[in-house]
């Protein structure tokens, strides 16, 4: 894992207070968002897609927590959203609809699959860390694929969205939405104040060089195990609100696909800044949903049949997109709005 | 549980075994020399399929289409390795997971744009159809015998390279210290190509001679490659004899655990209980045996001396 330190150094945040800009203007598109959507005219749509970007924020941003500051490569970070989901998805149909009870689960299921599994992988070091986190993912991708009495393989309907002590608030598209922002805000505080922590920068200087804290006496094993542990469980939470949004759950929650989609989406927005993972995660989705329709537009001088088929084969752009991407931007999206300053 | 049972599921294992070999293969020397994870090894045993599908329906031929879609895996794998991943060899591990991510992406949505999204199959070859009976009254299909004899004529093939010619020692060197290799002067970029192209011909071998047992289809490779992977790093990675012995162990905990979970439950918990947590169970197997064997040898059981 060192080498991967060395390289990815650069990144680091100052330390002194500073208010930053990048989140405050974040954090309002996202809170006057609702208002565009409304004007619009499409409000469930816009609102639908904008929640997706935010849920799918909060998993990226737990997984810079421990990509970005710990150097740990997760490729089985997608395991969490099933966590959250299935708790969803497996309470309810118990007949324990309110996330009072819910989330509260999730969390802890999170926690408990976080720390296990985060105590054996740690034991391996760079490539070998990858592969097993990878093999725990699948592990419980097919152990989802085999619920039998919870849908298998097609996975499951929810009847509604969680009920909040008691009431079905969460109907409606508006409130559910600002739940989702506020748990992004909340856990975007939480890591600020985790990686700020004396905690925080013991991980660090575990990414930078492991053996040289354990000469200044830090074991980096604790360390790196709590912060999995955390990460895992914002990413479960985020499972709980995938499930709710989309009111359905499923083994594809869980693909490794899914898993090397998130770390794209933290490479993406720029690794070590946390809020350059909700921007990556945005930028993923929203290029996701809108490739198809910009390589339909920009292809004007090309016959109609041609661009249709251009639109629905967009993925054989968006590939080599990924590829560019990793060879030419260093450093992400925040890499390119830091670099003014930096000269 | 009878014998004849067993003896069916372990050649069914041994002969998934070896194939999850010929892509693990290519996998772990392309990791071992070159410190390169390759996500895209899967799609070059697609591609592979792929190509054999498409020369059997021009040639009618199914020897034909497999003499004609070696050197083309070849050739692709080496454009590959221009075009894409030789700028990424001296990046870090998290940027080629991702860029070879993107190279998945291409493809899967590539021979949906070439060969549509539909499976294709590939008629068993006239020679090799049929079963033969192998034990009292048990008929084995002849072709997935020819699988099995394949495989471990490339095992040895592979053996002999390796440990008994000159590019094979460079490969093992290249393996053990790939810049002390460059210092002594040997061209370590056309080493990695060579490497690279093999790899992708081996893939491309496995996913040519499963065509006609498997519907060739977008994404086949994706899983496999997540096996592969297993194998290499219960192997050790970089070490082909490890990868040999993980794969047949794979192939062989993966196929007969997915007969035999439910039956040995069954001597412990109730027969409904027994076969829902067998098939639950069956699946994971392999991924537990991963994480046992990481547990206990955090390098694989065949690490390559640094």
């Amino acid at each position: 894992m060192t080498e991967l330190a060395e390289t990815r150094s650069a990144s680091m945040p100052s330390l002194r207070p500073r208010l930053e800009i990048v989140p405050i203007i974040l954090f309002a598109t996202f809170a006057a968002a609702p208002l565009l959507a409304t004007v619009s005219g499409a409000e469930g749509y816009v609102l639908s897609l904008l929640t997706r970007v935010m849920i799918f924020g909060i998993a990226a941003m737990a997984l810079d927590l421990i990509l970005g500051y710990g150097a740990l490569v997760s490729f089985g970070h997608a395991a969490f959203f099933g966590i959250g989901g299935y708790a969803v998805g497996i309470l309810a149909s118990q007949g324990i609809e309110d996330a009072l009870v819910q989330i509260p689960v999730a969390l802890a299921a999170s926690a408990l699959f976080a720390l296990i599994t985060g105590a054996i992988s740690l034991r391996t070091k760079g490539v070998y860390f990858i592969m097993i986190t990878l093999a725990f993912g699948q592990m419980l991708y097919f152990l989802a694929t085999s619920l039998a009495a919870y849908g298998g393989d097609d996975g499951m309907t929810l009847a509604s969205r969680s009920l909040v002590a008691g009431s079905g608030i969460l109907e409606n598209d508006f409130t559910f939405y600002w739940l989702c922002l506020l748990c992004l805000l909340g856990t975007y505080a939480f890591s600020r104040s985790v990686v700020a922590s004396r905690f925080g920068r013991v991980l660090r200087g575990t990414r930078e060089n492991a053996v040289r804290m354990q000469a200044v006496g830090f074991q980096p094993f604790p360390f790196q195990l709590t912060a999995y542990v955390l990460s895992g469980m914002m990413a479960g939470l985020a499972g709980c609100l995938l499930a709710n949004q989309a009111e359905f759950v499923s083994p594809a929650f869980m693909t490794w696909q899914r898993s090397g989609e998130l770390i794209f989406m933290v490479v993406l927005g720029g690794l070590g800044s946390l809020h350059g993972a909700i921007i990556g995660a945005a930028a993923f989705l929203l290029l996701e949903e809108f490739l198809p329709e910009i390589l339909h537009a920009s292809s004007f001088f090309l016959s109609e049949e041609t661009r249709a088929h251009l639109a629905e084969n967009w993925k054989m752009v968006f590939g080599p997109l990924l590829i560019l991407i990793v060879l030419f931007v260093r450093g992400g999206i925040m890499g390119l709005l830091r670099r003014p300053y930096h000269g | 549980m009878n014998a004849t049972l067993l003896l069916v599921q372990a050649l069914n294992g041994l002969q998934f075994g070896l194939i999850l070999f010929l892509i693990a293969a290519g996998l772990t020397l392309v990791f071992g020399v070159m410190d390169f994870i390759n996500l895209a090894h899967g799609v070059q045993y697609m591609v592979g399929a792929y190509l054999v599908a498409a020369f059997s329906a021009w040639t009618g031929s199914f020897g034909w289409a497999l003499l004609l879609a070696l050197p083309s895996a070849l050739a692709f794998g080496l454009l590959l390795e221009v075009l894409v991943f030789r700028h990424l060899y001296d990046r870090d591990h998290l940027d080629q997971v991702l860029a070879t991510f993107g190279v998945i992406l291409f493809l899967n949505q590539g021979v949906k744009f070439v060969w549509g999204a539909a499976p294709l199959s590939v008629p068993v070859p006239e020679l090799l159809s049929g079963s033969v009976e192998i034990a009292n009254g048990l008929l084995y299909p002849v072709y997935r015998l020819a699988i099995i004899a394949a495989g471990l004529v490339v095992a040895a093939l592979l053996y002999v390279l390796v440990n008994h010619t000159r590019v094979g020692m460079l490969v093992r060197a290249g393996a053990s210290n790939a810049a002390m290799v460059s210092a002594l002067g040997v061209n370590i970029q056309r080493l990695f190509m060579i490497v690279f192209g093999f790899g992708a011909m081996l893939a491309g071998f496995a996913g040519a001679m499963v065509a006609p047992i498997l519907s060739v289809e977008p994404g086949m490779g994706d899983n496999i490659l997540i096996l592969a992977f297993v194998v290499i790093v219960i192997g050790g990675i970089g070490s082909i004899r490890g990868a040999f012995l993980a794969a047949l162990l794979i192939g062989l905990v993966d196929t007969v655990g997915r007969t035999f979970a439910p039956n040995l439950l069954r001597l412990v918990l109730d027969p409904a209980a027994a076969s829902q947590t067998g098939r639950a169970l069956a699946p994971m197997l392999i991924y537990i045996f991963m994480a046992a064997v990481l547990f206990f040898r955090p390098s694989g059981l065949f690490p390559v001396k640094r």
